[in-house]
């Protein structure tokens, strides 16, 4: 039997190994080149040597557009997760109608993120002219909390599919076991339920922090930035630094922070990953 | 035996789902005898480029193949097309600006059989002594006027001939817009998608007549001389528009359109690319196009705003034998009856070449009243615009001071056409 895997191996991994070098390696080692080049497209490229990588750190508005985006991922991740776990417990409840809740919550989730935008910035800005306020494109921190309302929208129902899985699998004897020995329903939520989640809970924050950071659809379509920059985030900027002047040496400057960006997400994202793979438990 | 009859018909589904990405685009190229590919920008026209082509083919046998661009994706559609196998044969810039990206792809069109055909050098992107672009069609944009509504008002098109007058009009309707049932100009849409109405195209008055001033086509660094008068014109329109200065920031181009096919405002900023759509709705005669005034120059002389930011350039880098059949095919378009009768009535373009017929565009037609009666165009100066940073930073800060009309937002306007314009160059322009 192992013998025969062995041998067909290559034949079966081939295929995917060739679909995700041509979709994913290929490109991706291209990137890395191109972010040291000028150019227009990708045939007509000149190495540039490091000063893309000069200007990125020189540009004011690439800090700017960080910074704004870690004060959004930081509070649309704990938001999502808090609010998903609460409605996941809600849900494994014996509630009446509780599937047709975990539908409707989860429906969100079906619709892109540009339609979502377009509907939320007619919605904000219908709250907001009724309210007397600026609308969204004049409005930072309209334009901030609406991002995270609309993030909020989007994905809770979607992590609370998974901490339902999650939660669903927690042993019942553990529970009775705790009940017995007389555990408030709040000591077993924290002793052990939580633990038990861990591993829903890791994929979760990874799921929102890497869709939080690298959020483009949503913000282009909500706020497109606006006003002057105010509400943009990485990825929205990299576009920008990318079409929104002519000239080869702007598409250096957009490749050489896309290769940033990307570097940043996987660093966070290992990072998060190994800490809270360490808060895992084995049933 | 059953798992080996599945196992073989996953693998017919991979290969085949493998394969079929090597399908398409087979069709450029394999003709001995070249083909086009043209890289379309305006969406409105699709439709009639798509039977253009097929005329084309059928007419020579040449296969043209005409894709559109998404509207505002024209850019990144090229630069994404232009990295493949099999580009864009022909494909358009919108002028020295644009020209910066794409100069090392523009064939020197200075030997070709169109640009013979040119009825002047103003319509060619030249630089030294090569031809890079030649536009194609030209256009004009105004305060597109509904005579019949103006009429009901009280005034006739004639009555308008000064920034003094379009004011003492505006601000009568305006005020007795109750009693009239409709107000002076459609809101001035300034949503993103839209706000080029204003930070491009109005915003090229001011520019316009102080290169005119320093008798220059273009500038590293600007100095506003007339951004007074800019900021009088927008006033007049937001003030007697249909809607509130602070709804504007959500407003577009669309809304603005709407608001005078149903008949609730006199004037619309905009330009003759409208036409079919208008005319569709209100008939001919309810039509015509005033010059912008904003109070500046001679302004019984001032004509309307007439020019292009539609060049057609030749993909330099294609196979000998497409680009032989490009050069043929718009040379074809515009010299042929069937292409020149197709660009004036299917598309409503005015084409700068000697066989141009005779297009049916009322906003069109009255530029070139205006051109006989002596009144001067005013060039589209805006397509030296340094960047799309630019007008964005024009863009939101007018928008700003639609919502709020200030003196100290009207100094961010400032600040940002005359300090970021110098800025944006340089940025443009570093090695």
């Amino acid at each position: 039997m192992e013998k025969a895997l062995k041998r067909y191996a290559p034949f079966f991994v081939g295929p995917v190994l060739a679909a995700f070098a041509i979709g994913f390696i290929i490109p991706f080692i291209q990137g890395l080149y191109l972010s040291f080049c000028r150019f227009t497209t990708i045939d007509n490229a000149q190495w540039a040597g490091l000063s893309n990588f000069i200007h990125v750190f020189s540009d004011r508005s690439f800090g700017s557009s960080f910074r704004f985006t870690v004060m959004f991922t930081v509070v649309s991740v704990v938001l999502i997760n808090v609010l998903g776990f609460a409605l996941a417990l809600a849900l494994t409840g014996k509630l009446r109608g509780t599937n047709i809740f975990r539908t409707v919550f989860f429906m969100p989730n079906l619709i892109g993120g540009i339609v979502l935008g377009y509907i939320w910035q007619i919605l904000i800005n219908g709250v907001l002219s009724i309210a007397g306020k600026p609308l969204l494109a004049l409005n930072a921190p309209a334009g901030y909390w609406g991002l995270i309302i609309l993030m909020c929208w989007q994905q809770i129902g979607y992590m609370m599919i998974i901490y339902i899985a999650g939660l669903q699998n927690v042993p019942d004897d553990l529970l009775e076991a705790a009940q017995i020995d007389g555990a408030s329903s709040w000591k077993s939520l924290w002793r052990i339920k939580l633990p038990m989640v861990m591993p829903s809970i890791t994929i979760c924050v990874f799921l929102t922090l890497t869709n939080s950071f690298k959020l483009f659809d949503q913000n282009l379509a909500l706020t497109a930035g606006e006003p002057a920059h105010a509400t943009e985030m990485l990825a929205l900027n990299i576009y920008n630094t990318f079409y929104a002047r002519a000239g080869m040496q702007w598409k250096g400057f957009g490749q050489a922070e896309a290769v940033i960006f990307c570097i940043v997400v996987i660093a966070i994202s290992l990072i998060q990953l190994q800490a809270t793979r360490s808060k895992e438990v084995q049933q | 035996m059953r798992k080996k009859i599945l196992s073989v018909l996953l693998l017919c589904v991979m290969a085949a789902s493998a394969l079929a990405g090597c399908g398409d685009g087979s069709g450029n190229g394999d003709s001995g005898e070249g083909s086009v590919y043209f890289l379309n920008f305006k969406p409105e026209q699709d439709e009639a480029w798509q039977e253009l082509a097929d005329a084309y083919t059928k007419e020579t046998g040449v296969d043209v193949t005409v894709v559109t661009a998404a509207s505002g994706e024209y850019e990144t559609t090229l630069m994404s097309e232009m990295g493949k196998d099999g580009a864009p044969t022909l494909f358009q810039v919108n002028g020295p600006v644009g020209l910066a990206n794409w100069k090392d792809y523009c064939l020197d069109l200075s030997d070709s059989d169109i640009y013979g055909q040119l009825v002047s050098d103003d319509y060619a992107l030249i630089e030294g002594d090569s031809v890079y672009g030649i536009a194609y069609l030209i256009e004009s944009y105004g305060l597109i006027t509904n005579t019949k509504l103006l009429a009901k008002a009280g005034y006739s098109p004639d009555d308008i001939q000064s920034f003094d007058d379009l004011k003492a009009v505006a601000e009568d309707i305006s005020a007795r817009s109750d009693k009239l049932g409709f107000t002076a100009f459609t809101s001035a849409g300034m949503d993103a998608s839209s706000d080029w109405r204003f930070k491009t195209h109005l915003a090229n008055l001011p520019l316009y007549f102080e290169y005119k001033d320093e008798g220059v086509t273009s500038a590293k660094a600007v100095k506003g001389t007339y951004l007074d008068n800019y900021r009088d014109i927008f006033d007049l329109y937001i003030n007697n528009a249909t809607c509130d200065g602070k709804e504007l920031a959500a407003k577009t181009g669309d809304d603005s359109r709407n608001e005078f096919l149903a008949q609730e405002a006199v004037f619309f900023q905009n330009g003759s690319w409208e036409y079919n759509d208008l005319a569709k709705e209100l008939g001919d005669e309810a039509l015509t196009m005033l010059p912008i005034y904003i109070g500046v120059g001679n302004e019984a002389a001032q004509g309307l705003c007439t020019g292009t930011e539609n060049y057609w350039c030749v993909n330099s880098q294609a196979d000998q034998a497409d680009i032989d059949a490009t050069l043929a095919f718009i040379n074809w378009c515009v010299s042929s009856e069937t292409g020149t009768q197709a660009m004036a009535n299917d598309m409503g373009f005015v084409i700068p070449f000697q066989n141009a017929a005779q297009t049916p565009n009322v906003f069109v037609q009255q530029d070139a009243a205006n051109l006989a009666a002596g009144k001067v165009p005013v060039a589209w100066s805006f397509s030296t615009m340094p960047s799309e940073e630019w007008k964005n930073g024009v863009g939101s800060a007018l928008t700003a001071y639609a919502a709020d009309p200030t003196d100290a937002n009207w100094e961010a306007v400032t600040a940002a056409f005359v300090d970021r314009w110098a800025k944006e160059y340089e940025l443009a322009n570093q090695e």
